[in-house]
């Protein structure tokens, strides 16, 4: 194994929707090529924290961020980065499933052709590899003209992340991927989610705190905007550092 | 469970049920009075002559074909002069329109539009168009009910975007594609067949109108295309032969009317249908 790289880093983040203070001095590193889990109560700040990483929050009036994130040592929150550039890099996929209102294959290149040229067969390929990372290839391969909106919500989810894969980000967040979905969707997406992390640096925010623990290298619990503790998975489940912790895994509150 | 109230609810329940019955019934029997006259009078009226005869002096034969044309000349500049205007203002409003007074300001004033009395439009074009080119014109008649799209298709198009939900923008934001690419591709996208129903009203709404047309195309007795010329148009012959004394007029009045209604109900039709089919929302 080579020595742990750090993908993305955290410095002293501050968040605020107004006045509304929502994360607190948040520090944090994530490991390259493994599954961060972030778990918490909700209204906790999970997805403002999810979403600073590609600056999502910049879509909205009246929310600021302070402080500091480096991908790859390069702060994406300074002034002069490109967001769109940033975004190609940084992928998301939403607790909903959001399909465009176009084709299968068209949702797929979507992403692909803002920042690649590539021949048709080039694409194909591309359509292809990504659905089938997506483990999803098998079911759609025959209506790739069909619109994304006629499958399951199981299928759009998994069409979601087939989208986000297929323009090949670095990072890879996913917010609450499976809370809408039922269980065997849920398995598929968690199988899919160890497969992904051989090239990709994924955060997960989840409520389930099982699938955190089957999925993640990495676990952060997060409560009322701070980061309570953060560590190895295997040591926030089985020996959290912190009371809180304990009691949130245990269920004894939250 | 307590009867008498019961009974008193089912009483309640049948008068409310039977007053808007009537209601509907009195409202009904108007429309249904209108559409008969209407068949009534026009159907005897319609002939292979109505679409290629143009209109003719009173007591010699003739149809509506000046008119016809030229309507339909009108309405389609004026359509498309005024939707991409609308479809653009109302991107504007529903995508860029939070921060800032000019999107409340513009909407305002948008609502006052859409309510002015159209004979207003077609004075203001005559001020500054008719008057400085010097002639009535189908370019002037165009014009004016240009404006008259401009309000509609832009109060559809905002209301429609809006109903696009704000997680299917931030999706296509979210693998960096700029704000008119997410606006181009996804969100105008999800909202093409509402857009497409509020020009359709559009259309329907300028195909019936006179007084916007009075003052701007005026009206033409010979067949013509070119649009430097005043423009026979169904409304204002329908509005000429429907006030003359001549009793071939009238038929050719009705004749007219008949077909404006007609294409006015298909056209709503349509746009109900296309309205009815769900727009694709998650
Ligand atoms: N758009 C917003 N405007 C104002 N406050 C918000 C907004 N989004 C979230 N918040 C608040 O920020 C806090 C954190 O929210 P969020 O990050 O969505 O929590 P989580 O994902 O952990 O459930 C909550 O108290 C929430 O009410
Ligand atoms: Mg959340």
């Amino acid at each position: 194994m080579t020595a742990k790289k750090t993908k993305l880093e955290v410095k002293n983040l501050n968040f605020y929707y107004g006045s509304f203070h929502a994360l607190k001095g948040v520090n944090l590193e994530i490991e390259a090529k493994k599954v961060t889990a972030f778990i918490g109560p909700s209204g906790c700040g999970k997805s403002t924290l999810l979403r600073t990483f590609n600056r999502m929050f910049e879509l909205y009036p009246g929310m600021r961020s302070e402080g500091e994130i480096l991908l790859d040592g390069n702060n994406i929150l300074g002034r002069d980065v490109d967001v769109n550039q940033l975004r190609a890099k940084v992928g998301m996929v939403f607790q909903k499933p959001t399909p465009f209102p176009m084709s299968i294959y068209d949702n797929i290149t979507f992403g692909v052709k803002l920042y690649e040229k590539l021949s048709k067969a080039d694409m194909d390929d591309r359509v292809e590899w990504a659905l089938r990372k997506a483990a999803l290839w098998e079911e759609v391969k025959d209506k790739l003209r069909q619109s994304g909106n006629s499958l399951s919500g199981g299928q759009q989810q998994r069409l979601c992340i087939a989208r986000a894969v297929a323009a090949k980000p670095e990072v890879l967040l996913l917010d609450e991927p499976t809370s809408a979905l039922d269980p065997i969707s849920t398995a598929h997406i968690e199988e899919l989610i160890h497969e992904l992390k051989q090239d990709y640096t994924i955060a997960i925010v989840t409520h389930n705190m099982q699938q955190a623990a089957r999925v993640s290298d990495y676990t952060a619990y997060m409560y009322l905007g701070e980061m309570v503790e953060f560590g190895a998975t295997d040591d926030i489940f089985t020996a959290p550092k912190k009371k809180a912790t304990e009691d949130y895994i245990t269920g004894k509150f939250g | 469970m307590n009867t008498s109230i019961y009974r008193r609810r089912r009483f309640t329940n049948a008068f409310n049920m039977t007053a808007s019955m009537l209601t509907m019934a009195f409202g009904l029997f108007w429309l249904a009075w209108i559409l008969y006259t209407l068949l009534a009078y026009g159907l005897s009226g319609i002939s292979a002559d109505v679409f290629t005869q143009i209109t003719p002096p009173p007591g010699s034969a003739g149809g509506l074909a000046n008119a016809i044309y030229g309507s339909l000349l009108m309405t389609l500049f004026g359509t498309l002069i005024g939707t991409p205007v609308g479809i653009l203002a109302g991107i504007y409003l529903a995508e860029y329109g939070e921060r800032g007074w000019l999107a409340p300001a513009t909407r305002f004033i948008n609502d006052i539009l859409l309510s002015a009395p159209s004979i207003v439009i077609g004075l203001f074009i005559y001020e500054v168009y008719v008057i400085s080119v010097g002639h009535f014109s189908g370019w002037a008649g165009s014009l004016a009910l240009s404006l008259i799209v401009i309000p509609v298709v832009i109060r559809t198009t905002e209301n429609m975007l809006r109903l696009v939900p704000n997680s299917l923008r931030e999706a296509a934001a979210a693998l960096g594609a700029p704000r008119w690419k997410v606006i181009m591709y996804v969100t105008l996208r999800s909202a093409k067949a509402g857009v497409i129903t509020g020009m359709l009203l559009a259309v329907a709404r300028i195909s019936g109108e006179t007084a916007p047309l009075l003052f701007t195309a005026l009206n033409n007795q010979f067949m013509t295309l070119d649009m430097n010329q005043p423009m026979a148009n169904l409304p204002v012959v329908i509005f000429q032969f429907a006030m003359s004394p001549y009793e071939d007029w009238h038929t050719l009045a009705w004749a007219g009317a008949l077909l404006i209604t007609f294409s006015v109900l298909s056209l709503n039709i349509i746009a109900r249908w296309l309205g009815s089919q769900k727009t694709p929302s998650h």
